[in-house]
């Protein structure tokens, strides 16, 4: 459980965060999305307790993060923007230093660097220094250190940052197959990972929550949601008769020279548009209904108001 | 505090890690027998004590203690780490401690290793042992109050070179007061009470008691308190800077 309520931080006079209040339970995976420069890493690193919160306060599993801090820290998992590790020291040591700050012993030590480095796929690293790992395998150890202690809590400030395609499939199966019973906050300025790998997205921008949501609510405030886009071919679409069906808001030209009908809010194309398409005798190459564009939710969400 | 010797161990072999280390070493033991036998006249002097030895060490750490301390905190604020290491469930007290510590016993390490000159002066005379080690305990002492200063101001800067200057300037000035040069300048004219503060704030009037085999429990303290002081500063100025 990650409580977080009424936070502002300032720098230099100016505001970074802004009273931001939101609680994640166990077994969500919230997206924290945002623009570069949205407040993100300042609201981590208050919910972790590297930084003090100017106002309001920050709870993990119900402990306050700068009246008991210790305690709290116990429960959480971090890993801080751009995986900050001890480059001079191998991978084994330094998983050996955080579990033993994490207070394991003997055979536990032993059993959860193994258990980590079997779930990051690092053995064949383990014995090299870090400075001189590719940015891949420095990520999985920044993983690793925060996954060690099976914690309640983990906050990972961008995982996915400057991986491959295959590095960040396999960030994000982790990041699903530790989800159940833990509360976790991944940051993001991705938008397909939000789709990937949330079950729900805080969208922040200008140091405010500008919408909390599951990714397929903030799809639907698309203008595209349910936009179906038919292309032909072979026979010219008539664009006077698409946007003369019901509900059609607008038609766009869209690539390869397929035609996207948008519609009025909360209007279903779909019948319409297939009875035209049979009345008409098109022979359509493709007829395609949209899920919404988070590309498009998230421009419209993160600048208006910020401005 | 039981993560201390975890710390220590972690920051001990952070130095080994990097040739660092080796260099300092050398460099430790090279100056301070170079100092000791040509601009001490260690054998001219034809007395059994490592008095000339002892004497230089106070201009020896000005500037490797320094050196030795400045990346402590600012190469952790630097690189990052210092996020890592603040969100571990570790108190603050116990990681200056622990960094603090390390960096002492690898001084003290260095020291040790200055053994041959005891070797070469209980084989050439009979010295006072005892007063060697007062001695002994006396640069450590010295050590450690350089690097407590050295470590609070690392924490101040993210580079390691502007720490060490930092470092440097304010050591002088801890050491300076005691200096005849100065202690001159204001005799005289100066009241007494100011001489005996001046005197008393320094390293070197504290060290070289200590190093001539005078134990005095006010000297202990003094070194005491001061490294306690710059060690809690170190806190308090890192609870300020480690978000820049």
């Amino acid at each position: 459980m990650i409580e977080a309520s009424g936070l502002c931080k300032a720098f230099a006079g100016r505001a970074a965060v802004r009273g931001l209040s939101f609680s994640v339970r166990p077994g969500e995976v919230a997206g924290f999305l945002g623009p570069n420069g949205a407040g993100k890493s300042t609201t981590m690193k208050m919910l972790t307790g590297f930084l003090a919160a100017d106002a309001g306060t920050a709870r993990l599993c119900g402990l306050d993060v700068t009246r008991q801090p210790v305690a709290a820290r116990r429960l959480l998992g971090y890993l801080p923007e751009g995986a900050p590790c001890y480059g001079e020291m191998r991978v084994h040591d330094f998983l050996d230093f955080i579990a033993r700050i994490r207070g394991y012993r003997g055979a536990e030590l032993g059993n959860r660097i193994g258990r980590v480095l079997d779930l990051l796929e690092l053995h064949e690293v383990r014995e090299q220094r870090i400075d001189t790992l590719s940015k891949g395998f420095n990520r999985r150890v920044g993983l690793a250190q925060a996954v060690l202690h099976d914690p309640h809590v983990l906050i990972l400030d961008e995982p996915t940052d400057g991986l491959d395609p295959n590095q960040k499939h396999q960030v994000r199966e982790l990041i699903r197959r530790l989800a159940p019973g833990r509360t976790i906050i991944v940051s993001t300025h991705i938008l397909e990972e939000v789709g990937a790998i949330c079950s729900r997205v805080l969208l922040i921008a200008g140091g405010e929550l500008r919408a909390d949501a599951t990714p397929h609510q903030l799809q639907q405030r698309s203008r595209y949601w349910q936009a179906v886009t038919l292309r032909s071919s072979v026979t010219q679409l008539d664009e006077q008769l698409l946007a003369a069906v019901p509900g059609v808001q607008a038609v766009e030209a869209a690539a390869g020279g397929a035609l996207t009908l948008v519609p009025e809010p909360g209007c279903m194309l779909l019948p319409a548009v297939n009875a035209l398409v049979q009345q008409q005798g098109w022979a359509l190459d493709e007829l395609t209904v949209e899920p919404g564009r988070l590309d498009e939710v998230f421009r419209r969400l993160t600048r208006g108001e910020s401005s | 505090m039981s993560h201390l010797p975890v710390l220590i161990r972690r920051e001990f072999r952070a130095y080994f890690a990097t040739p660092l280390a080796y260099v300092y070493l050398l460099v430790f033991l090279v100056l301070a027998s170079a100092l000791t036998f040509y601009m001490g006249g260690f054998y001219e002097n034809e007395q059994a004590d490592l008095q000339v030895f002892f004497a230089f060490h106070p201009w020896l750490y000005l500037f490797l203690l320094p050196a030795l301390g400045m990346r402590l905190w600012s190469e952790e604020r630097k690189s990052g780490s210092i996020e890592l290491l603040l969100t571990l469930p570790v108190r603050m007290r116990e990681l200056v401690l622990g960094k603090f510590l390390a960096a002492w016993l690898f001084a003290g390490m260095a020291l040790l290793l200055t053994f041959p000159l005891v070797l070469t002066v209980n084989f050439l005379g009979s010295p006072d042992n005892g007063a060697i080690v007062t001695g002994y305990l006396g640069s450590w002492l010295l050590a450690g109050a350089f690097l407590a200063v050295s470590a609070c101001l690392s924490a101040n800067s993210t580079s390691p070179v502007v720490a060490f200057i930092m470092a440097v300037v304010v050591c002088f000035l801890f050491l300076l007061p005691g200096h005849a040069l100065v202690l001159d300048a204001f005799r005289g004219w100066a009241p007494q009470w100011w001489l005996d503060l001046l005197a008393s704030l320094s390293f070197l009037t504290r060290f070289q008691a200590i190093s001539r085999g005078v134990l005095d429990a006010r000297d202990l303290l003094f070194f005491a308190s001061f490294i306690i002081a710059w060690l809690l500063a170190n806190g308090i100025l890192l609870e300020l800077k480690k978000a820049d």
